[in-house]
């Protein structure tokens, strides 16, 4: 069928800021969807708040809107735009949910659009629990016992007919927040309230567990003339239970026969035809391990973070061939864009298994619960693929970049047998790890499954891997044995460790002895048609693929799994790094381990690997490739780490040379370096053990911020009060060594400022400053930022021009750089330098309209700033404000403590852009969530530090026409200083305590600050996490809350303005 | 872990770990694309003859069990892998893949790689190869040498076809399947559907298969050149018109050429369970099972009664056609799948059709 002639432009919906259960994979989705839309010769018009993307570029669509998803701004961007139709199938569960919402408030209908991909009956089928089953039992799919509940009391009535355990899912939420299983009264109490409450139409569906059951998923999607494929199946490694998010998965499935496949084929089949979908569709099944039963568990009606998984997995790009089927192409006409020969309208067949593994944020949330349960928790994934299943499974481990390459915990000796047992039998993240370690301990494969109930073959693949350790450490320097542990994708380190000697010899070792990978090719066809995919991992097997062109090449590396401190920000900017390579006439060949990235996407660059960004596996590519160089200042830390071993091996690092990155990075090669400069930083020290760290706090004073060096997203890194606490903090949270230095800073309080510039080294392009909303203290990441400053003096922003462009000099920048400053009682002190891309590299980039990471790269490969046609120092101020506003996940994350401070906590960002401040932090505060309202209730409980400044604020509020409620020893001071202040009872206390206030809905809004210091006092965390769960707003830095003050000031007055209005009618 | 060799007409060596019998053997190396069927694959009759190779690279994962099987004995020279279970898995597995081939004496190797095999299969077509023990005295030039001077093995539907008729009685519809090497999937689609089956060799005659006053007849896969089946094609042209019949694979072949067309040997063959078919007259792509080397010649069904009603989507080969005037059908891919996808299984619905209109019409001249 050919495409559709009757419709020209398509707005397409984004999926707004990353959060845990929708991230990066969207951006991929995205990006693939417009650029195909606009192939086919559409006007393609996007919504997007998240400025972090590809997908917001302005090439990629032909009009961009960076505005928050919202009924009011989506309504108003489709009066300015009239588009013939939307395609809300892309935009994961935000665009879905939004295609509902502009469809209830009637637009649709006004402006006759049309909604492509999947139609509103189908998203409604597959996504309301009651017609879902009704549809699945049409179907004769048979789904667990199960039944809609809407409060308590239908919750149990059901749980007495079908009994424990039950799984708890509210309705229309994502990545599953506020669900669970339960085994008994108090665990249902406790999931049901806090799912209902999720559930934006207080809805949860009850359902007989069925964990235990293997976890099938099938990838598929259809067109208008009902063909129908399965682009790919996976299988959870960990049975049905947890969220397929945080599951370890295979593709393509391992265990079942093909009548057991067949079957449940052709029930997804039947599925995406009964919803009469067209374009991708998720289907998620359980298998009885002993039987043919199954069920149908879930159905997403949308490209997914499986099918991005999918799409990766076999090179068959679902999101791309999603958006062409929804403008009426159908599969049979489409070609296949891997093989360029065959037709898309074909099931890839795989010759390499796939692995993938989430990564968790528990690195950084160590309070967290690590439970895995039917709430997604991960933030990101790697995948591996391998000719073995060992070594698909150890490449991922190695991916991870989490410190293991490995089958192996950190401190394997200090669990206990049953501690082991323990974290076996309830799954965590590091299960895997636990199981490596009971199989070094000797316990059987079938009581590990006894325990875990994962399937006996992906128990005997692991067991493969602790007996090689031992094969390997009684055959030293064997090299067949060698060969066979390569095979089973052991990584050098490892071998190095059994073998009593360094990852580096294990190398050289294997080079001279001709065990080196090959290079295979990912064609969806397993090499029955020819391809030309330029898309490779990388094995022991004896053919390699990957031939090196004669073109010069330079190699790229990715930022690896997205983690807090360390998002899609950098995929954006390495994909920008290659385009820009591409541009200036080198071959651009990227290594990356994430499936979820525009930068994994093979049409990005000239060649992609798909390879773990280890010093193994990235040094066997380029010595392949032979390139002229590695840039690794876009891959975040990850890259920016592996610069030193890349230089040990004779590679040339294209930018800043690494003793320049060892400048910045090294905190006393830095400050002897500020102090050639001549630039001013805090007073601050190394210390190498806590005896020191307690001297320097002595020496330059208290409060003090203590970090490690080398480190992204402001790990482990705290604002101390105290020896004490000082104390606490080196004892618990680093481990100080010379090798590992910490560095303790004098806290300096005032307006923080961040600055991004390109140095060709010769001038410096400064494309804009920064100011942060919150004050020194909140790490960068979690602060709002400015743009262009509202608060600094010209001779402030001369200082910082000043400062930075000697910075980037004296430091012999070449590329991107990044600095932090705090202005102090009106004095500029540099608190850090990044020689690399950063977080704000594609928010500046896009308001400044000057492309950084391209401009860099060029600079990079010897092109000057001047000769790319740039002007040198501070680029003239865009109109306009602009604000980048954090968003945080929390709700995901049980017992996360939300107060902002020196460690970075969020997960995504959006934008906000309007004339005035107050405008852009409106839509800002909106498109990260927030809900703004011009009246109601604010909670107060600050600590004795704030309480002026909180005066201040309360008053301010008082004013606009909120009730200020605080706790006694607040509310006195608010009423000795004026103001109106009602007094609710502290946690524990008789009467309505702070808790009912926000449980109840009372309370729209609650400030809360620390008491001190870390040490979090109870009552705060507890009225925290309440606020979080129950979704009610929850500012803990004033400088947030007075900013948000100033969009209701603003809101209201013009609110005052209207009565006029309504009397001249 | 004993070594053996897989040796290419072309000097090709592969070196890897022997598992099932120790014999060597020879035979053509194809490869299949299948992810899951290999025991559907191991013991399908059309791959007479041949060595296997999968290109996926996990194989035996959930073991052989009682129920897969499409023939009673495997008529496969080889079984080529990339990894073989040791410890298989499924709740229906009785036995490894290497227990079963060892039993059925059919030799495999492992921990090649296949990938490779595969591409040099896919750029140079037919391949022979033999499978040997790697042993001091292997001379590989001696061994290519005699591979390629050996003659491509033919008449391969005599090695598979039974002995004598027999049947698989039902209460349904009368039909007689020509057993070319029949995977056991078409036996078990008519039973499902009450047919009274008799199972025939291919050289019945037509007057002997007439004589059963059959309601439909049925024309099995099987393996090799359809030229080569001469009194198939022979039975089949005087069948014509006169019951209604459905072919599959070998089948379809046959009656095609019994119709008048010619057949070709495909450069590397149709295997695997993902290859899509267009059907012509709907318009619909059904996602197809297929195991064939030769394809019927589109051009060639120019001046014969035949109508083609199905194509390769991606290679435009033939893949149905239909009798313009008389109740026959047939289809180069498998409707019975096992192993592979179920899409077109409504065939074996439609043939049932076929034959109640027959009889009705039937009805309507007594």
């Amino acid at each position: 069928m050919p495409k559709r002639t009757d419709i020209e432009t398509i707005l397409v919906i984004g999926s707004g800021p990353i959060v845990i259960g929708q991230a990066a994979e969207f951006d991929y989705a995205g990006t693939q969807a417009c650029l195909s839309l606009k192939e086919e010769g559409y006007r393609v018009i996007l919504i997007n708040s998240n400025p972090a993307t590809i997908m917001t570029d302005t090439e990629i669509a032909d009009k961009v809107y960076i505005e928050p998803i919202t009924l009011e701004f989506v309504s108003r961007i489709l009066r300015k735009e009239r588009p013939d139709a939307i395609l809300p199938t892309l935009g994961g569960q935000t665009g879905l949910n939004m295609a509902i919402e502009l469809d209830e408030s009637g637009i649709l209908n006004e402006l006759n659009i049309e909604i492509l991909g999947t139609k509103l009956d189908a998203i409604h089928k597959a996504e309301d629990r009651d017609l879902f089953r009704n549809l699945m039992y049409e179907l004769g799919a048979p789904v667990p016992e199960s039944d809609i509940i809407h409060n308590m009391t239908e919750a149990k009535a059901l749980v007495a007919r079908i009994g424990y355990p039950v799984i708890v899912r509210p309705a229309f939420t994502l990545g599953g927040t506020g669900g669970g299983i339960c085994y008994n009264d108090q665990d249902l109490e406790e999931i049901v309230t806090s799912g209902l409450k999720y559930s934006p139409v207080t809805q949860c569906l009850l359902e007989k567990s069925i964990a235990g059951y293997k976890e099938i998923e099938y990838e598929v999607m259809r067109d208008a003339a009902d063909n129908a494929i399965v682009v790919c199946n996976m299988e959870n490694v960990d049975p049905v239970g947890i969220h397929t998010g945080d599951s370890i998965v295979v593709a393509p499935t391992q265990t079942l026969s093909d009548r057991e496949n067949q079957m449940l084929r052709n029930i997804s089949l039947d599925i995406i035809r009964a919803l009469k979908i067209e374009g991708g569709c998720n289907v998620q099944l359980a298998l009885d391990p002993y039987s043919f039963n199954y069920y149908v568990i879930e159905v997403n009606p949308r490209v997914s973070r499986s099918s991005a998984l999918a799409s990766k997995a076999t090179g068959y790009p679902i999101a791309k061939l999603a958006a062409k089927i929804a403008v009426g192409l159908t599969l049979d006409e489409i070609k296949n864009p891997v093989t360029g020969s065959t037709y898309a309208c074909f099931e890839p067949a795989l010759d390499y298994i796939v692995a993938k593994i989430p990564r968790w944020p528990f690195d950084k949330f160590e309070s967290a619960k690590r439970n895995l349960g039917t709430q997604m928790k991960a933030t990101g994934e790697v995948m591996a693929l391998g000719r073995t299943f060992e070594e698909a499974m150890l490449k991922a481990v190695r991916s991870l970049e989490t410190g293991q390459v490995h089958l192996e915990l950190k401190h394997a000796e200090d669990n206990s047998d049953s501690w082991i047992e323990k974290r076996i039998r309830k799954a965590g993240d590091e299960r895997l790890f636990f199981i490596g370690e009971a199989l070094r301990r000797g316990v059987t494969i079938e009581q590990i499954h006894e325990w875990s109930a994962i399937d006996l073959f992906f128990l005997n693949k692991f067991k493969n891997i602790v007996d090689m350790e031992q094969i390997l450490a009684d055959h030293k320097n064997d090299k067949e044995v060698l060969r066979t542990a390569k095979r089973l994708g052991f990584a050098d380190k490892k071998v190095a460790e059994l073998w009593d000697t360094n990852e580096a010899t294990i190398y050289a070792y294997r080079k001279e002895n001709g065990i080196i990978p090959v290079y295979k090719m990912v064609d969806t066809c397993a090499a029955e048609f020819e391809s030309e995919t330029p898309y490779f991992y990388g094995t022991y097997e004896e053919e390699n693929e990957s031939i090196k062109s004669d073109k010069p090449s330079v190699i790229v590396l990715g930022s690896g799994p997205i983690r807090i401190g360390q998002g899609v920000e950098f995929d954006y900017a390495t994909v920008h790094s290659v385009w820009a390579i591409q541009e200036a006439g080198y071959e651009a060949i990227i290594i990356n381990s994430n499936p979820e990235t525009v930068s994994t996407d093979f049409s990005i660059s000239d060649k992609l690997y798909f390879e773990p960004l280890t010093i193994e596996d990235v040094m066997h590519i380029i010595d392949l490739e032979q390139p002229i160089g590695v840039v690794v200042q876009f891959g975040g830390q990850t890259a920016i780490n592996l610069a030193d071993k890349l230089e040990e091996n004779g590679v040339k690092i294209l930018g800043t040379t690494l003793q320049d990155i060892d400048r910045a990075e090294n905190r006393d090669k830095f400050e002897q370096a500020l102090h050639e400069i001549g630039i001013p930083q805090p007073l601050g020290k190394t210390a190498t053990s806590a005896e020191e760290a307690l001297v320097i706090g002595k020496e330059i004073g208290f409060p003090v911020l203590v970090r490690p060096s080398y480190v992204l997203g402001g790990r482990a890194m705290e604002i101390v009060y105290n020896e004490e606490e000082l104390q606490h903090y080196m004892e618990n949270a680093v481990e100080a060594s010379p090798d590992h230095p910490v560095l303790v800073d004098r806290y300096l309080t005032g307006n923080e400022i961040e600055v991004d510039a390109i140095c060709d080294g010769e001038n410096v392009l400064i494309p804009g400053i920064m100011e942060h909303i919150e004050r020194a203290g909140v790490h960068s990441g979690d602060s709002i930022s400015v743009y262009p400053p509202q608060k600094l003096t010209q001779a402030q922003k001369d200082t910082l021009v000043d400062y930075t462009t000697r910075l980037a000099k004296g430091l012999g920048i070449v590329g991107l750089m990044n600095i932090q400053y705090v202005i102090s009682q009106g004095e500029v002190f540099v608190i850090e330098v990044n020689p690399r891309s950063s977080r704000t590299v594609p928010f500046l980039s896009k308001i400044t309209n000057i492309p950084m990471a391209n401009i860099a790269t060029k600079a990079i490969l010897g092109k000057s700033i001047v000769e790319q046609g740039y002007p040198t120092g501070l680029a003239a101020e865009q109109k306009g404000v602009f604000v980048k506003v954090p968003v945080f996940s929390f709700a995901k994350l049980r017992r996360v403590d939300i107060t902002l401070g020196p460690e970075m906590k969020s997960t995504g960002e959006v934008m906000g852009k309007d004339a005035t401040l107050e405008k852009a932090l409106y839509k800002g505060l909106v498109a990260a969530g927030m809900e703004i309202r011009t009246e109601g209730t604010v909670l107060f409980t600050v600590s004795d530090k704030d309480k002026d400044e909180a005066i201040a604020l309360a008053k301010r509020f008082s004013t606009v026409g909120y009730r200020i409620v605080a706790t006694e020893g607040t509310a006195l001071s608010f009423e000795a200083a004026g103001v109106r202040t009602d007094v609710v009872g502290k946690i524990g206390a008789k009467g309505q305590t702070l808790l009912d206030l926000i449980q109840n809905g009372e309370a729209q809004l609650v400030v809360n600050t620390l008491t001190k210091g870390k040490q979090p006092a109870r009552d705060g965390f507890r009225i925290r996490r309440e606020s979080v769960e129950n979704g009610v707003p929850c500012l803990t830095s004033l400088d947030t809350a007075e900013a948000m003050l100033r969009v209701i000031e603003s809101m209201t007055f013009t609110a005052e303005q209207m009565p006029k209005a309504e009397v001249v009618h | 872990m004993k070594k053996r060799l897989l040796i290419l007409e072309d000097g090709t060596v592969f070196t890897g770990t022997a598992f099932g019998s120790e014999r060597a053997s020879q035979g053509e190396v194809v490869f299949t694309t299948g992810m899951t069927g290999y025991q559907e694959t191991i013991s399908d009759p059309s791959f007479y003859g041949q060595i296997v190779t999968l290109t996926y690279p996990l194989i035996g994962n959930y073991g052989i069990n009682r129920d897969d099987f499409e023939s009673i004995t495997p008529a496969i020279r080889g079984f080529v892998v990339r990894e073989l279970a040791k410890i298989p898995s499924n709740f229906r597995c009785d036995l490894t893949v290497d227990e079963y081939l060892t039993s059925k004496d059919i030799p495999g190797i492992e921990g090649i790689d296949t990938r490779k095999l595969t591409r040099i299969i896919r750029n140079k077509g037919s391949v022979k190869a033999i499978l040997t023990a790697a042993d001091e005295e292997v001379n590989v030039e001696e061994i290519v040498a005699k591979l390629q001077t050996t003659p491509a093995i033919t008449h391969h539907v005599r090695e598979v076809t039974p002995k004598a008729a027999y049947p698989s009685p039902g209460r349904g519809k009368r039909v007689v399947l020509i057993d070319y090497g029949m995977k056991h999937g078409i036996l078990r689609e008519l039973n499902k559907r009450d047919c009274d089956v008799l199972v025939v060799p291919y050289n019945t005659p037509a007057e002997e298969i007439l004589a059963w006053h059959p309601d439909g007849i049925m024309l099995s896969n099987g393996p090799g050149n359809p030229e080569d089946v001469e009194e198939g094609i022979e039975t089949v042209r005087n069948l014509i018109g006169k019951v209604p019949m459905f072919g599959i694979c070998l089948g379809h072949q046959i009656f095609s050429l019994a119709s008048g067309a010619k057949s070709f040997k495909l450069p590397f063959g149709h295997r695997g369970g993902n290859h899509p078919v267009k059907d012509l007259r709907t318009g619909r792509t059904d996602l197809t099972s297929q195991n064939h080397g030769y394809a019927v010649d589109i051009d060639s069904l120019k001046d014969t009664d035949l109508e083609l009603t199905h194509i390769a989507l991606n290679d435009g080969t033939c893949e149905g056609v239909r009798h313009k005037k008389y109740p026959i059908f047939t289809v180069q891919y498998h409707p019975e799948a096992s192993p592979g996808p179920e899409d077109s299984n409504h065939l074996f619905d439609e043939f049932i059709e076929m034959m109640e209109v027959e009889a009705g019409k039937g009805k309507q001249h007594a």
